[in-house]
């Protein structure tokens, strides 16, 4: 099975097909620490990665793990880590540093219930925001929330390709229920998957940290002399930890080259969003009730759009807020207390009703009929 | 055309991987399938379930609310899901276990864990016996099946996993 | 070698981060005198990766090389990234007694027991020296510091020890009044693989030496020259009681993480084929 699968139809787990696309991607090396419910991925690439040459290594812990990661992109290799809430944590402050010093490098929060220990075993969708913003100082999020298992496969190569193309960490944002459940998926040949790698320098290249809005990216070992910080730094990567101008500077340069290309990043499955008078919108495991619920809606003769995210961060705004032109309310179904509702709010501008639909405990999913009973309940107002 | 199976017992049982195979069975028969599952606290001993749905088309709510197919390996387990079970849904129930039984309901009674004991020496084969019973009601075929035990077990226990579940194909119905 | 050794031949020209009579200067030139002795007219065959405080600040951004300058603590977790990926470069970590057995304890514990091939220098200098002077885990007894007014109220930890208990390769322990010792063990752990460690009781003038009564650095390198003791084979432990042990401490051979991973590589592809 060394060969990558090619055209074929499997049936396999959200965390399987996570592992299997890591592997398409070109990732060749893996660094984690057990947790529920997001070993599984460890699991499986401790037993494909070597196959492939690449190493698969648990670490003493959390942060030691993205440590190893960020470590191992440096020395020119496609690099990856899959943790949950609690490991998420105590991941920040790397992925941080990672964000800082331009890294390419995937981070899998498969999301459980917290806060703390929560229901350890059970799906939420409270990391949201934690994705977006949990290391301090300011800092520019790609973050991806697939919904079915091939959506698992799709977007970890997406999650890389992000990576590579942008420089900088990319979260895969799955959930409990998407990583363990099972489900058809079609794997195609490795020529229809687009893979994009890092820019190497040229051997004349000296600016890896700057003049250019994505600077390419040497290895250790290639003779660059690349000098790594996460403290402020300029273009060569030598410290300026008291000059204004120059933190000013990469740090908007490291905002700016993921914010000013939202259009590429946004990423967002729509049904009728310019002709409906109910949008929904939704993302992760949530969003599995949304297609039910619409055509349960549509029967009882009532137009209902959806946008769906598969990107969340940077936040698909301006689809949003079209579907706010056109829909009287929007409903915003989610495992946590409203964290992108608020989002949602704010990009529609005051243009449509903003609904929220919350459910946390136990794990359990919000239904289509709890859906539809929103959809109806608001409509007759 | 979409048929929606939960398949329940207790922890030790083999409901997963009942549940596992019987949804790779139906996607190499063509279909499209989603299985879920959930345990108890432990491992053993506890309640546990294993969902799937078959469709011919895109499944999008992933979880069953109510059943076509309910599988009952434990009589706690079918007292707590019978209610959930659609009015011309069928109940397939391991009868070594499951003695009280509902009886308006469409009912097959397989001695599944007597006859693992009987033919296998292990009762750990009868989740193998349900599903034969199990795939034969909701047509998949016996080919798809079988390749989906091969994908799914380990290599030592397949044929002796195929043999159960042949044996619970032919059981009369 | 073509002309005498000269430590700007390996630094970019920038100003160097050390205070006046910081042993971190010391510890880097004898580092790059042992790579010179060792042939290395250049860095190219070495990474270096530091976390935060003022010794890992040595090679970063200084030393005209590739290096790592990581966050506090976790150095060696990059590292084992970095080695693992690049088994043929020469990966060598420079930090603090704060950042290596300190905040990050757990990772130079682990990387010991694996056997993970980088050289560790860490330059113990007894206090959390760049945020002013405060207690660390290396801080003698009763000695009084910023956050221990009244004096350290705990015992300090033993990393050599440690290292040779947690299944380092090479470990030593040297001052910086032992230079010429320092820079041959320095040659020694560069031509080993493993895990190697060397500690280098350092002085911290600034933070440290000025506040427990020592006048400037040359008063703390007597000190240290005067309380340190050869660990031998016939040294009892009352002997070594209250000095600052130095010396070899273990040598042994064992497979590295790189070797012991190679073969788990070697047979996952065997059973594929």
């Amino acid at each position: 099975m060394k060969k990558l699968q090619s055209e074929n139809i499997h049936f396999w787990q959200g965390t399987e097909a996570c592992a299997e696309a890591a592997l398409k991607a070109g990732c060749r090396f893996f660094a984690g620490y057990p947790i529920t419910p997001a070993s599984e991925i460890a699991e499986h690439l401790a037993r494909r990665l070597p196959q492939f040459g690449g190493i698969a290594i648990q670490m003493e812990d959390e942060i030691a793990s993205i440590g190893a990661v960020v470590g191992a992109s440096w020395a020119g290799f496609k690099a990856m880590t899959a943790t949950s809430g609690p490991g998420f944590d105590l991941m920040q402050e790397t992925i941080g540093w990672a964000f800082m010093t331009e890294t390419p490098c995937v981070i899998v929060d498969v999301q459980r219930l917290g806060p703390s220990t929560g229901q350890a075993t059970k799906c939420g969708q409270g990391d949201v925001m934690q994705s977006r913003w949990g290391t301090h100082g300011d800092y520019a999020a790609i973050v991806l929330a697939p919904n079915s298992v091939q959506e698992m496969f799709e977007l970890t190569i997406k999650a890389f390709n992000h990576a590579e193309k942008y420089r900088t960490p990319v979260i895969l944002l799955a959930d409990e229920i998407i990583a363990h459940m099972r489900e058809k998926i079609t794997v195609s040949s490795t020529k229809g998957i687009r893979i994009i790698d890092r820019r190497k320098p040229k051997s004349c290249d000296k600016a890896f940290f700057g003049l250019e809005e994505i600077p390419s990216m040497p290895a250790v070992g290639e003779g660059f002399n690349v000098a790594v910080t996460g403290s402020t730094h300029d273009a060569y990567g030598i410290r300026f930890t008291a000059d204004t101008q120059v933190h000013r500077q990469l740090v908007e340069r490291l905002n700016n080259k993921i914010q000013n290309h939202v259009a590429d990043l946004s990423d967002v499955e729509t049904y009728n969003i310019d002709n409906c008078e109910v949008g929904i919108v939704s993302y992760g495991c949530t969003s599995r009730a949304t297609y039910e619920t619409v055509e349960a809606a549509e029967n009882k003769k009532l137009k209902v759009g959806y946008a769906r995210l598969r990107t969340i961060w940077p936040f698909p705004e301006k689809i949003v807020r079209r579907l706010a032109e056109t829909a009287e309310k929007i409903i915003v179904p989610e495992m946590n207390l409203k964290q992108i509702f608020y989002e949602v709010e704010r990009a529609s501008r005051g243009k449509a009703d903003v609904i929220s639909l919350n459910k946390i405990g136990g794990g359990e999913l919000i239904t289509p009929e709890e859906l539809l009973k929103k959809i109806m309940e608001r409509t007759k107002n | 055309m979409k048929t929606e199976v939960r398949i329940s017992g207790l922890g030790g049982q083999g409901v997963v991987s009942a549940g596992q195979i019987l949804g790779r069975a139906a996607v190499y028969d063509g279909k499209n399938a989603v299985q879920t599952q959930s345990y108890g606290a432990e491992a053993r001993g506890s309640a546990a379930k294993s969902e799937v749905i078959i469709s011919d088309n895109k499944i999008g709510f992933p979880a069953v609310r109510k059943c076509d197919v309910l599988v009952a390996m434990s009589q706690e387990a079918l007292d707590k899901y019978v209610k959930d079970l659609r009015k011309n849904g069928v109940l397939i129930v391991d009868s070594t276990y499951v003695k009280k039984i509902p009886k308006t309901k469409i009912c097959k009674k397989i001695p599944a864990t007597e006859e693992a004991e009987k033919i296998f020496k292990a009762k750990m084969y009868a989740n193998m016996l349900i599903l034969g019973a199990l795939t034969k009601i909701i047509g998949i075929s016996e080919k798809a099946v079988e390749r989906a035990i091969e994908d799914t077990l380990a290599k030592k226990v397949v044929n002796t996993n195929k043999k159960a579940c042949r044996r619970g194909r032919d059981l009369p119905q | 070698m073509s002309g005498p050794f000269s430590i700007r031949e390996y630094l970019r020209p920038l100003p160097l981060p050390f205070c006046s009579g910081c042993g971190g200067l010391t510890v880097m030139s004898e580092f790059l005198r042992a790579a010179y002795e060792l042939g290395h007219k250049k860095l190219d065959k070495f990474v270096f990766c530091s976390g935060i405080g003022c010794s890992s600040w040595i090679p970063s951004p200084h030393f005209i090389a590739d290096s790592v300058h990581t966050l506090h603590g976790r150095s060696i977790p990059v590292a084992t990234g970095l080695k693992l990926m690049r088994p043929n470069l020469n990966v060598v970590v420079f930090g603090g007694d704060g950042d290596i057995v300190g905040i990050g304890l757990s990772h130079f514990i682990h990387a010991a027991r694996r056997n993970l091939d980088i050289l560790v220098i860490m330059v113990n200098n007894m206090v959390y020296g760049m945020t002013g002077g405060q207690v660390a885990p290396t801080t003698p007894y009763k000695t009084k510091t910023t956050t221990t007014p009244y004096g350290s109220f705990e015992y300090p930890l033993d990393a050599a020890k440690l290292a040779v208990t947690a299944g380092a390769y090479y470990v030593s322990r040297w001052t910086t009044a032992h230079s010429k010792e320092l820079k041959n063990s320095i040659k020694k752990a560069l031509q080993m693989q493993g895990f190697r460690f060397i500690e280098a009781i350092s002085q911290c003038p600034t933070a440290y030496g000025r506040r427990i009564g020592f006048k400037d650095s040359g008063e703390m390198l007597k000190w240290f020259k005067e309380n340190a003791i050869e660990k031998t084979e016939k040294a009892n432990e009352k002997d070594l009681a209250g000095k600052i042990v130095v010396g070899e401490f273990i040598q042994r051979k064992r497979l590295t993480l790189g070797e012991t991973m190679q073969r788990v590589i070697e047979e996952a592809q065997k059973n594929e084929n």
